[in-house]
């Protein structure tokens, strides 16, 4: 077969159906492929962000925790400060109130015990003076004993 | 070209010729050397294509090669699927290769028909058919292996004795009687099935291999005016019917391709 007219018909046609083609087939093809391009790229890009809002979460859940734990323990921390504190002032109190109270005791005893040895001493320099005037059958003379009386009653 | 009415016979004969290895071979060795190397060639093509975007296939944002590789595998793979309710791991492959393998195959139709000749000739090959669904041969290769496959899939999903039983027992009934009828149909119907996928997909690339040619002879029919005239039809004939074309060689490859399916999962079934 020699080269000649109907191969260029052909070759004529053949560039018309090739032009068909780009203009009336090949868009469409490629939109599908882009669409799918698209809507894998979406899907990945979504999964993606699930994962990185789920992690982000995680972290916030973790925070709080963390947080909570730490208010916790500075409650419990003040909690037992404010009850030793509690303890400590009672403690105080209740010490300084014996420590009251003792002395007030200590001066109530050292006071009666004073009066009563004043009295004692009193009543013992009379029996002294009654009995040695009984002794002696007497007048004593109380003027001239009164040292010597006065000793023995602080001997007492 | 001449361009009288012997003339175009001629022409269209000439081009109906397959190449073969040696004019004096005649019949069952006169091998379609055409047909062998386009269709050999086609799917190496289809095979490396096929193969390059899968190994360079990204879980990611697919490339525009991948996404419409994609395209393909899931269009097939969903015909498969609703057909076919068990393994796709065999199947769906092989309905992948029979639609793209045939397309390739009728979109040889598309190159002006006296193109690949044209350049055979210049290497000394004078008869060269470029499309090779247009030749026998391929179609029935094709639908042959497809009949093996429902033949070996019938056996394996029932068994021999199961296979045998449906044979004579589907689908009058298992009376004595009705054996030899139902054997009968049975043949029938499981020979129908390559010879029809065969010559259905020869008869529509044949024809429209033969439109063209005869457009072709358009493009030589007249002279002076009139022959431009003619030359002027022919162009916008034979890109009408190229465009049309395009149909057809994707309905046909659909169609073998959803017949293989079909044919294969009926093997499945049991009656």
């Amino acid at each position: 077969m020699d080269f000649n007219a109907t191969l260029i018909g052909e070759m004529i046609s053949f560039a018309i159906l090739i032009w068909f083609c780009v203009h009336f087939i090949w868009p469409y093809l490629n939109k599908a492929i882009e669409e799918r391009q698209l809507k894998i790229a979406e899907g990945l890009n979504a999964a993606e962000r699930a994962h990185a809002d789920l992690k982000d979460a995680d972290a916030k859940v973790q925070a709080e925790i963390k947080q909570a734990r730490l208010q916790a323990s500075e409650i419990i921390d003040k909690a037992q400060q404010q009850a030793n504190q509690i303890i400590e002032k009672a403690r105080g109190e209740a010490v300084s109130e014996i420590n009251r109270l003792k002395a007030s005791a200590q001066d109530d005893i050292a006071s009666m015990a004073q009066r009563a040895r004043d009295q004692l001493r009193e009543q013992v320099g009379a029996l002294a003076v009654a009995g040695a005037s009984k002794i002696v059958q007497r007048e004593v003379d109380a003027s001239t004993h009164k040292a010597l009386l006065d000793q023995l009653a602080a001997e007492i | 070209m001449a361009s009288e009415s012997g003339g175009l016979t001629e022409y269209i004969q000439h081009h109906l010729q397959h190449l073969v290895p040696h004019a004096s071979k005649e019949g069952f060795w006169a091998v379609h050397l055409d047909s062998v190397t386009v269709s050999l060639a086609l799917g190496v093509l289809f095979c490396l294509w096929f193969w390059l975007k899968a190994r360079k296939a990204t879980a990611g944002v697919p490339g525009k090669g991948q996404a419409f590789v994609e395209i393909i595998l899931e269009f097939v793979d969903g015909q498969v699927k609703d057909v076919f309710h068990g393994d796709r791991r065999v199947l769906g492959p092989l309905a992948l290769t029979v639609f793209v393998w045939v397309f390739l195959m009728n979109a040889m139709d598309l190159l002006p028909v006296d193109l690949l000749p044209w350049i055979t000739e210049k290497f000394g090959v004078g008869h060269f058919r470029a499309v090779p669904t247009a030749d026998i041969n391929m179609t029935f290769a094709m639908s042959l292996t497809v009949f093996v496959l429902i033949i070996f899939y019938s056996f394996k999903a029932k068994g021999a004795g199961g296979y045998m039983r449906e044979l004579f027992t589907a689908p009058f009934g298992s009376s004595p009687l009705l054996w030899l009828p139902n054997f009968l149909l049975n043949v029938v119907e499981l020979l129908s099935k390559p010879v029809s996928l065969a010559m259905r997909l020869f008869g529509n690339m044949y024809a429209g291999e033969l439109v063209f040619m005869l457009i072709a002879g358009l493009f030589s029919a007249g002279a002076g005016l009139a022959g431009w005239a003619l030359y002027g039809a022919g162009i916008i004939g034979y890109t009408v019917w190229g465009i049309f074309h395009i149909l057809i060689i994707s309905i046909q490859a659909f169609i073998f391709m959803v017949l293989t399916i079909v044919y294969i999962s009926m093997a499945h079934d049991h009656h």
